[in-house]
């Protein structure tokens, strides 16, 4: 599970179940914020409106919103709140729709982070409670 | 009511070698639909990096809001994707059929060159049917 802000500083990463790992965690983050970011803009407007204008930036939660990918041995879900942060889980490919679990991890951020008077926005989050109940919801 | 919006055949390279589109909307021009091919390909290959496990393929299917796309990979490389309606069935079967159009019509023409644009009037005209064919069949559900 990574959480990423929106300029792609992971703020929060967890693994349960990952026997392979091909790259340093830090080219890891990048990959998977790179890969969402291209997934997300402009160009992937396959059924666009009238105006076809590719290539222009957009803002968080404009434009299609696409929420999950599968492939032959992950399923990829995906959430945006309003605010810019991002939440992706990797899965096993026969997980149902996961949109309902990761609003749940949102409320689980808003609740532990966002309302933590302590916290400054755009660092890591080290909070052991969000943790704690992360992993209860992803075990339980 | 179409289920299928667009389809591209993309070479091993990431090149776009077919297009085709079905719907109203979507129509893409050339530039975006190579554009869109290229970005695909690179998706894909970026997708097999970050397999938590080993045997990864790519991406076989997306899921959007106001599309679904599906991907077929064969063993050279060669990708078939269609953009479709978000919950259209037996796309892959589709996919299937159009893999062996390609190899009938395409793979053994003798003046077709590997890679290259697709300009086989044969291929065009047995994926019409095998579209249709499938949309009288959705409809006929």
């Amino acid at each position: 599970m990574y959480m990423f802000n929106r300029n792609g500083v992971c703020l929060f990463y967890r693994e349960w179940n990952r026997p392979l790992r091909t790259l340093n965690p830090q080219q890891d983050h990048k990959l998977m914020f790179g890969l969402l970011f291209s997934l997300k803009s402009s160009p992937l407007r396959w059924i666009p409106p009238d105006e076809g204008n590719l290539g222009v930036p957009q803002l968080p939660g404009q434009g299609c919103s696409f929420h999950s990918f599968c492939t032959n041995t992950y399923k990829f879900s995906f959430m945006e709140s309003p605010s810019g942060i991002k939440i992706i889980l990797i899965t096993h490919p026969m997980t149902g729709d996961l949109r309902e679990a990761l609003k749940y991890i949102y409320s689980l951020y808003v609740e532990y982070v966002a309302k933590n008077p302590l916290y400054a926005p755009g660092t890591p989050i080290r909070r052991a409670n969000l943790e704690w109940q992360v992993r209860t919801m992803v075990i339980g | 009511m179409a289920a299928i919006c667009s389809l591209f055949i993309i070479n091993k390279s990431g090149g776009l070698i077919f297009y085709k589109d079905y719907g109203s909307a979507g129509r893409m021009d050339t530039n975006d639909s190579l554009r869109v091919a290229s970005l695909w390909h690179s998706m894909h290959a970026i997708s097999q990096q970050l397999s938590p496990t080993v045997g990864c393929s790519g991406i076989e299917l997306l899921e959007a809001d106001t599309f679904d796309l599906h991907c077929f990979q064969s063993l050279t490389g060669t990708k078939f994707f269609v953009v479709c309606e978000p919950g259209a069935l037996h796309m892959e079967a589709l996919l299937k059929v159009i893999y062996e159009l390609y190899t009938d019509y395409v793979l053994k023409n003798p003046f077709y060159e590997m890679e290259m644009p697709i300009r086989c009037e044969l291929f065009d005209l047995n994926l019409s049917q095998a579209v249709q064919k499938d949309r009288v069949a959705l409809l006929g559900r």
